[in-house]
């Protein structure tokens, strides 16, 4: 098993009331599926859409974020494991992040030691 | 670790967005109705980002009311100077003192079921014709999006925008939100009565061919009638007797439309399909309501749909006194429909000749000229008395006004019986 961070970028989901609470129940339940099956390493944190970024190799600089477009906006983590790369990937398929029009990145965790 | 799954009420969000906003407009005032709307969308995509990862909270609502509440409190700090807010909190808001209490105070469970109250009141302005206030209702205080609405009434996105947005501006131009100890109330209550009453309608009668918004509707119809009778002052005998009606025809819904989606009239419903509980709680609402002197439409329509569900069949029903209650309603409220319904029990009651000769009669029947089921009675009580041929022309043009598909079904089927 090794493992893998799921990055929640960008995806819409305001809407009404109704359709608001039928994204959350869809994403608990992923979540609940996830750990079901026993990929959930640590559920991981939702992200403020605000935030700071520092910068400069001497003169260190400190701006307002954020720092990249909406729809790239990382907006929360998961940890996951998995098999390998392609069953991660496979399994971040059912994410309800795609019917608000974002994406899931999916990065190996290095291995250290190996 | 895992979200804990917490059974959500279905609609909770829907619901908890009419609290909040009717909670917040009370804090910011009318005239900030769009701010309030605002917080409210905040506070959902909070509880959307976090219950992704944590799981829903063990009490939904509270987490969603405080999490308005804080937003309230930053939007007051931050928009004070610039902004004026609910002009009857005044100073109570200026001060960093009063400011965090008034506003706790305010979101407490007793003030917000006033405020829900209120805004149900100010909904049903004067200034607004009755579909405007039902689209209000149901936009505000049943947290429905206009593409909803949209689809619930068959109409266009644009022109419930349109309504919306024009009702609005009258809601957002009146000095606050209206207070139930008004010099008005009585009539504002009627008012109130007519729009809860027209809602249900939509959801029982009403053109959506899809079962769930039309139980949806009438949900919410039902729940807001409830709100109603919580409080002293609006548990008016029309207000329970307008309940009863309620809790007596959605009792009937699981029977109106079977599994498959078809539509079956009164006369050949599963009737063991019926929800006892929701009959018991409008018989017990209807006996409530026999008090003072008035007698409204809505007591006497209570009382019909009450003979209706204490009926073990069609043929076993009191069709003279159905008659006789419908002859009191025209007398309330004159209507071709009412006289319609009149003429289909006169025609139970003493053959479908009668019925067709009482239809013949009824005032106004050119304003039922695109209501599908008058052309379908015609049709039926033609059948009902040996005339397929008539019958059969009849329900092609009740074909033609049809719908929705449902309704296109329904007809169809009775063609078919012509037919046979």
């Amino acid at each position: 098993m090794s493992e893998f961070l799921y990055l929640y970028r960008g995806g819409d989901s305001s809407g009404s009331p109704e359709e608001m609470q039928q994204t959350m129940q869809k994403w608990v339940a992923w979540m609940k599926q996830l750990g079901d099956q026993g990929h959930l390493k640590a559920i991981g944190n939702p992200l403020e859409p605000t935030g700071k970024v520092v910068k400069g190799k001497q003169q260190k600089t400190i701006t307002d974020g954020p720092y990249a477009e909406a729809k790239d906006l990382v907006g929360g983590y998961t940890l996951v494991q998995a098999k390998d790369i392609n069953q991660a990937a496979e399994l971040a398929k059912d994410c309800p992040i795609f019917d608000a029009g974002g994406l899931v990145e999916v990065r190996p965790i290095l291995q250290i030691g190996m | 670790m895992e979200p804990v799954a917490v059974e959500l009420d279905e609609h909770l969000f829907r619901h908890e967005a009419g609290r909040m906003v009717a909670a917040l407009t009370r804090i910011f005032g009318v005239h900030n109705l769009a701010l309030a709307e605002d917080v409210v969308q905040d506070a959902f995509c909070r509880a959307l980002e976090v219950w992704k990862f944590r799981g829903v909270p063990e009490n939904p609502s509270a987490w969603l009311m405080a999490t308005a509440k804080h937003r309230a409190v930053d939007v007051l700090r931050r928009e004070r100077t610039a902004r004026t807010f609910a002009p009857e909190l005044g100073r109570l808001l200026e001060s960093e003192w009063t400011m965090v209490p008034v506003v706790h105070e305010l979101f407490g469970a007793p003030a917000i079921q006033d405020d829900e109250l209120r805004m149900m009141f100010s909904c049903c302005h004067p200034r607004l014709a009755e579909p405007a206030q039902v689209a209000l209702i149901l936009h505000i205080l049943c947290g429905f999006s206009v593409e909803e609405i949209a689809s619930a009434f068959l109409s266009t996105n644009a022109a419930i925008e349109k309504r919306i947005t024009r009702s609005k501006r009258v809601l957002a131009g009146s000095n606050k939100l209206f207070e139930l100890t008004a010099a008005d109330f009585a009539t504002r209550l009627s008012a109130v009565h007519r729009a809860l009453y027209l809602l249900f309608n939509e959801g029982y009668h009403g053109a959506s061919a899809e079962s769930a918004v039309r139980s949806e509707l009438c949900g919410e119809a039902l729940r807001l009638a409830g709100l109603l009778r919580w409080n002293p002052l609006a548990s008016t005998p029309a207000t329970l007797a307008l309940g009863a009606l309620m809790c007596l025809h959605a009792a009937r819904l699981p029977g109106r439309v079977d599994a498959s989606g078809d539509l079956h009239s009164l006369f050949d419903q599963d009737r063991s399909r019926w929800d006892r509980e929701l009959i018991a709680e409008g018989q017990l609402l209807l006996d409530l309501s026999a008090t003072g002197s008035d007698l409204t439409e809505y007591h006497v329509e209570a009382a019909i749909a009450s003979v209706h569900a204490n009926a073990p069949s069609a043929e076993e029903t009191n069709w003279e006194q159905i008659v006789s209650l419908y002859d009191t309603l025209l007398a309330i409220r004159p209507s071709p429909v009412v006289a319609l319904n009149r003429a289909i029990a006169v025609a139970q009651h003493q053959g479908p000749e009668r019925g067709l000769e009482e239809i013949r009669t009824i005032a106004g029947l050119d304003r039922l000229a695109t209501y599908p089921f008058y052309p379908a009675t015609l049709g039926e009580l033609e059948l009902r008395s040996g005339q397929p041929n008539t019958a059969c022309k009849h329900f092609d043009a009740a074909l033609a006004l049809a719908r929705s598909p449902m309704e296109r079904r329904f007809i169809e089927r009775r063609i078919a019986e012509c037919r046979v």
